[in-house]
């Protein structure tokens, strides 16, 4: 930020085939879902092959950044850098799940009252528009999620994980790598129950609650959201344990671990997104 | 002048590590991390996407030289406006501007490549892959989806697999413009050289750190947004489905909540250039520049908060259409103080009219009136009347092609002798541009009156009534499809026997690269950056 720091010795990388293996397995895995999702069963195995070569890519290109990072090739300035390309990416994400929040806030105050509405009683006559609602041609019926059980149970998990987080790196500030390494694991050890609890609530839904994906627009954005929530939860699990093994191999300084404290951001931000769901999706 | 160059500009040294173990051939343009190599990149695929765009047009322009149907059938037809406009916009334009920013962002500011090099080879390289995957879609069973370039629900829900396809493509196409925005903006705020400071930047360097934070804010919520169609044909979802309790509406309002801002995205970086180019021509520093980085960031805000003009006919409450209608209208305050700027920046001004200025003046005169056909739609109950018709296309071909299209051709003669040493031929040059202009007039002025007449657009048969002005519109487009061929002559004989270009090929051009490096560059730049006072 500052313009008194030096560009000069600036990291710039050799040449990398990375970037190209990745666009080629994008490609393929892309490209296979289309074929798949249209009942080509090759669309399956060019997926699946896609995938392989996503996760060696990712594997390949942050294990090179690792070492570049603890072979001290990342100055002050790109230490920069990386903070506003994280707070970036953030945005980014936010704006992502703006989308389905706004789909949610449009179905309940615009699209579902509007359904009811006595112009559409020649159409819909026996339409009860209260949310939650699986719309007015609902095949069968539903329960929705309450929010105080596994839920509740949930947010106390994500919140929780967020202070052992911070005492984590606490413990990474004081030089205290015992205490970083404990409370580290515990947070991983949230993140996993939490996604335990959510594969539960999942299966429950669908086992005994009839609450599906084709539950109209209450089954839609309540999955959605809860879905593309638990994959970034998913994300953050597995970028906290990557982090941990570093930890534990006894990487990063006092003054040098943006690694831990990017990935500190994302898990906020996906905290933060947690408690809109719960108000939004299940409370109210 | 010189003495400056030598102390700065020349690399050092420990520059040339891209010499030794370094990829040749292809491989070197595979693996590069160098920004000039991407920047040449993509405004190279970028031209190739605008010839394979141009030809789509002209299968329309074609089909529509007389009523009734003659060379493609409807569904095609609709195949063809709808890919013409996905390829121009994310495969043409913005790219093109991209390449501009790549090409130009460090060199303005004294940075010595982007923050982020790996990462921003992989903005280009997802580019093809997307390419593949929409042009794939033609071969896919049923076709191409003939939606229309906005995607619109229902009739997404309808089309074959060549409609996932492409909703990956976007998907390919959003990541690739959020991973390139990020690396803007992050060089932009974190790589400028001692004393650069945010109000010294050029121009153009500031309307790309405004157009990569209105990408990064609306891409997402373009995947958001296919993302759903994606659920909806295929899982059962019923976000765009009114039985399920949906709204095909919702699409279009989450559409276009990022479509307004696209607009922006495309004419921001265009602005920029034309920012850089006047004030070289007219021997002048750029008038007001403070104010035009307010009205940029002023267009930018309004641009989140007028979406929903661009669907008065779906259905909206009155107090909505008031809101959105002045709204609009705002929008023409700071665009309009841009434009008295780039006015006064020429008043009493030493003017030469070499090929970059006439481009830059093109655009000034055809953006100008295609923002003020914008104003007229603006107005709720008369674009309840022009809604769909020849008007709108009339509108934003003049906001896009001779704003946008003009402005990077006027870049791309402006910079070509720095870039590649070489001088362009300026009599070439100007013919390109005369051309250009007068085709494009031909194609477009007269839809404005085909619209006013009512002739709908995306339909591949009309009224007779209609026919002289189509049969003037396809004349005008053939023209000026054929003339970018003359362009595409220009820059090859420019790069083969072009006459060496000068370190300070224009006498008013004020930038680093102006003024700080040789011509024709070293591989790597500003490896010491230089000090600004």
């Amino acid at each position: 930020m500052s313009s008194t720091t030096p560009t000069h010795n600036y990291y710039l990388p050799e040449p990398s085939h990375y970037p190209v293996v990745g666009s080629v397995a994008l490609l393929l895995m892309l490209g296979g879902m289309a074929l798949w999702f249209n009942g080509l069963a090759f669309g399956q195995w060019s997926t699946l092959a896609g995938l392989a070569v996503l996760i060696y890519m990712m594997k390949i290109w942050f294990g090179k950044v690792i070492e570049e990072s603890e072979g001290g090739l990342y100055t002050k300035r790109v230490d920069v850098s990386f903070r506003w390309s994280m707070g970036w990416f953030i945005f980014s994400e936010v704006m992502f799940f703006a989308a389905f929040f706004g789909a949610l806030f449009y179905a309940r105050l615009y699209s579902v009252p509007e359904l009811g509405a006595v112009d559409q009683k020649l159409l819909w006559p026996e339409f009860n528009s209260a949310w939650p609602t699986a719309g007015p041609n609902a095949m069968d019926a539903f329960t929705p999620m309450g929010a105080w059980g596994v839920p509740a149970i949930n947010t106390l998990l994500l919140l929780t994980s967020g202070v052992t987080l911070t005492v984590a790196h606490f413990g990474m500030l004081e030089n205290n790598r015992g205490k970083l390494n404990l409370w580290l694991g515990l947070t991983i050890a949230l993140g996993v129950i939490f996604l335990g609890f959510q594969a539960y609530e999942y299966s429950h839904a669908y086992s005994e609650l009839n609450l599906k994906l084709t539950s109209g627009i209450y089954g839609t954005t309540f999955y959605l959201l809860t879905g593309f929530h638990g994959f970034h939860v998913t994300v953050g699990t597995i970028m906290l344990i990557v982090v941990w093994v570093r930890c534990l191999k006894g990487h990063f300084t006092a003054d040098h671990h943006f690694a831990f404290e990017g990935v500190a951001w994302y898990w906020h931000f996906v905290d933060v997104v947690w408690l809109f769901l719960f108000i939004f999706v299940y409370w109210f | 002048m010189s003495a400056v160059i030598d102390s700065h500009g020349t690399s050092h040294g420990h520059d040339d590590h891209h010499d030794h173990g370094a990829p040749a051939g292809l491989m070197r343009w595979v693996t590069t991390t160098n920004h000039k190599d991407i920047g040449s990149m993509y405004l190279w695929f970028s031209f190739v996407m605008f010839l394979v765009g141009g030809v789509m047009a002209l299968t329309i322009r074609a089909e529509l030289f007389q009523p009734g149907l003659q060379i493609v059938r409807p569904e095609f037809f609709n195949t063809m406006t709808t890919y013409h406009g996905l390829i121009m916009v994310f495969g043409a334009i913005m790219p093109a501007f991209v390449g501009f920013a790549n090409y130009l962002i460090p060199l303005m500011i004294g940075a010595p490549d982007m923050a982020f090099p790996r990462m921003n080879n992989w903005s280009f390289w997802l580019l093809p892959p997307a390419a593949i995957l929409l042009i794939g879609s033609f071969f896919a069973p049923g076709g191409a989806a003939g939606v229309g370039w906005t995607m619109y629900a229902p009739l997404t829900s309808q089309m074959g697999p060549g409609m996932d396809l492409t909703i990956f493509a976007v998907h390919i196409l959003g990541m690739s413009s959020i991973m390139g925005s990020i690396n803007i903006v992050t060089t932009i705020l974190n790589m400028r050289c001692p004393g650069m400071t945010l109000m010294k930047m050029p121009m153009f360097v500031w309307t790309w750190l405004i157009t990569a934070y209105l990408l990064i804010a609306t891409m997402p919520v373009l995947a958001g947004a296919v993302t759903m169609t994606l659920t909806d044909r295929h899982f059962g979802t019923s976000f765009f489905n009114a039985a399920g309790g949906g709204d095909p509406v919702l699409y279009q309002h989450i559409f276009w909540f990022f479509g307004h801002p696209e607009v922006y995205i495309i004419a921001i970086p265009a602005f920029g250039v034309v920012s850089q180019v006047i004030p070289a021509f007219s021997r002048k520093p750029l008038f007001g520049y403070a104010s035009m980085v307010y009205a940029t960031s002023s267009i930018a805000i309004l641009s989140f908060i007028v979406w929903a003009h661009h669907m008065y006919t779906v259905g909206m409450p009155v107090a909505g259409q008031l809101y959105y209608m002045y709204a609009t209208m705002l929008i023409a305050v700071p665009t309009g103080v841009k434009v008295f700027n780039w006015v006064a920046t020429m008043w009493k001004g030493s003017l030469s009219f070499e090929t970059p200025m006439l481009f830059a003046l093109g655009f000034l005169f055809l953006f100008t009136l295609g923002g003020f056909t914008g104003l007229v739609l603006s107005m709720t109950p008369v674009d309840v009347q022009l809604h769909d018709t020849y008007y709108v296309v009339a509108h934003f071909h003049y906001v896009m092609v001779a704003g946008a299209l003009f402005s990077a051709f006027a870049g791309v003669y402006y910079w070509l002798p720095k870039w590649t040493g070489r001088m362009y031929d300026e009599t070439l040059g100007k013919w390109h541009f005369w051309l250009s202009i007068i085709f494009f007039n031909v194609t477009f002025f007269v839809q404005h009156f085909l619209g006013l007449a009512g002739m709908p657009r995306r339909i591949p048969d009309y009224h007779t009534q209609f026919t002289e002005f189509n049969v003037i519109s396809s004349i005008g487009a053939f023209g000026f499809g054929l003339s970018q061929l003359l362009f595409l002559y220009i820059v090859l004989k420019a790069l083969r026997s072009g006459e060496k270009a000068a370190d300070k090929q224009w006498d008013g051009a004020d930038t680093l690269e102006w003024t700080h490096l040789p011509t024709p560059m070293p591989y790597h730049t500003f490896e010491n950056p230089p000090t600004i006072k």
